[in-house]
């Protein structure tokens, strides 16, 4: 991976109005893509017990943060299922490993779509928790983007944090 | 179509599989799929397992896809073994550092199967 010192980054302003549709459309690409699954809007408010997965992709550089997505067990599983071809109850470990990659794979598209921010940021490799009964804080405080998708009747929440 | 024999480096099992899945649609006749979690687990595959074709992940745990590409040029029999990058790290930086090192090609995640079948049969000279 190419290091770069802080020096070199260029400045990125956050733009919620123009980085909630990239967002959204990173995640759109990779499910039509990786899923053949065409996400639409929550149309309901989610109720944020429903998401006892997670999985977290950390941002360096131009970007500092983390991406989240969230999703219950079934959706989780459903997500594995339909990646690898095979029935939601032959997925076992699998639906965490698919929920890292999802991340990842959005993480990687939204910082594509960012001018100049694809060769200034790097992801780590994914996290996942499992459990819904927690909160996270940024130490450095900053920005979020949020947006809940509908994914099978249940919700995905899909969540950028940003350091200022 | 000869039998290819291939070695698939990622540390996500479910990418694994699904790299697979995609040769396998590319019309590839794989003899034999090896699976590798990191690239210093590769490099041990490798030592006593020939490949004809390696497809790598550059984001992973213990040793990265940049590195492992670095280390099969120091070794002679690996060296002309196609590797095609497959990775969400798709940065115009890391693509020219891929192929600066010795990667033959390079596929970003998310990926169709027509853009595997698209990067990896001319590595083969398919």
């Amino acid at each position: 991976m190419t290091p770069f010192s802080e020096t070199s980054l260029p400045a990125v302003v956050f733009d919620r109005t123009t980085w909630t549709p990239l967002l959204e459309l990173s995640a759109r690409e990779v499910f039509e893509i990786m899923l053949s699954t065409r996400l639409s809007a929550f149309g309901d408010s989610a109720d944020c017990n429903d998401g006892e997965f997670t999985a977290l992709v950390g941002l360096a550089g131009s970007l500092c943060g983390v991406l989240r997505i969230r999703c219950n067990d079934q959706a989780a599983r459903t997500m594995a299922s339909k990646m690898l071809g095979m029935p939601p109850e032959e997925v076992d470990n699998d639906s965490w490993d698919a929920l890292g990659e999802i991340a990842n794979m959005i993480a990687g598209n939204f910082k594509g779509k960012l001018s100049g921010v694809g060769n200034h940021c790097m992801l780590s490799v994914p996290t996942i928790i499992v459990g819904s009964d927690y909160e996270t804080r940024s130490l450095g405080g900053g920005n979020m983007i949020e947006v809940v998708f509908e994914f099978e009747g249940k919700p995905l929440w899909v969540t950028l944090e940003l350091h200022e | 179509m000869s039998q290819i024999r291939a070695l698939i480096v990622d540390d996500s099992s479910v990418m694994r599989k699904i790299v697979e899945r995609s040769l396998r649609q590319a019309g590839l006749d794989l003899c034999k799929v090896m699976e590798a979690g990191n690239g210093a687990e590769a490099l041990g595959i490798l030592d006593t397992n020939p490949v004809d074709l390696i497809l790598s992940d550059i984001n992973m745990p213990v040793m990265d896809g940049l590195e492992f590409v670095r280390q099969l040029q120091t070794v002679e029999k690996l060296r002309g073994v196609p590797v095609v990058m497959i990775t969400t790290e798709g940065s115009e930086s890391n693509v020219v550092q891929a192929l600066s090192l010795g990667a033959k090609g390079y596929i970003r995640k998310p990926f169709t199967p027509d853009q595997v079948k698209e990067h990896v049969l001319p590595v083969l000279g398919l």
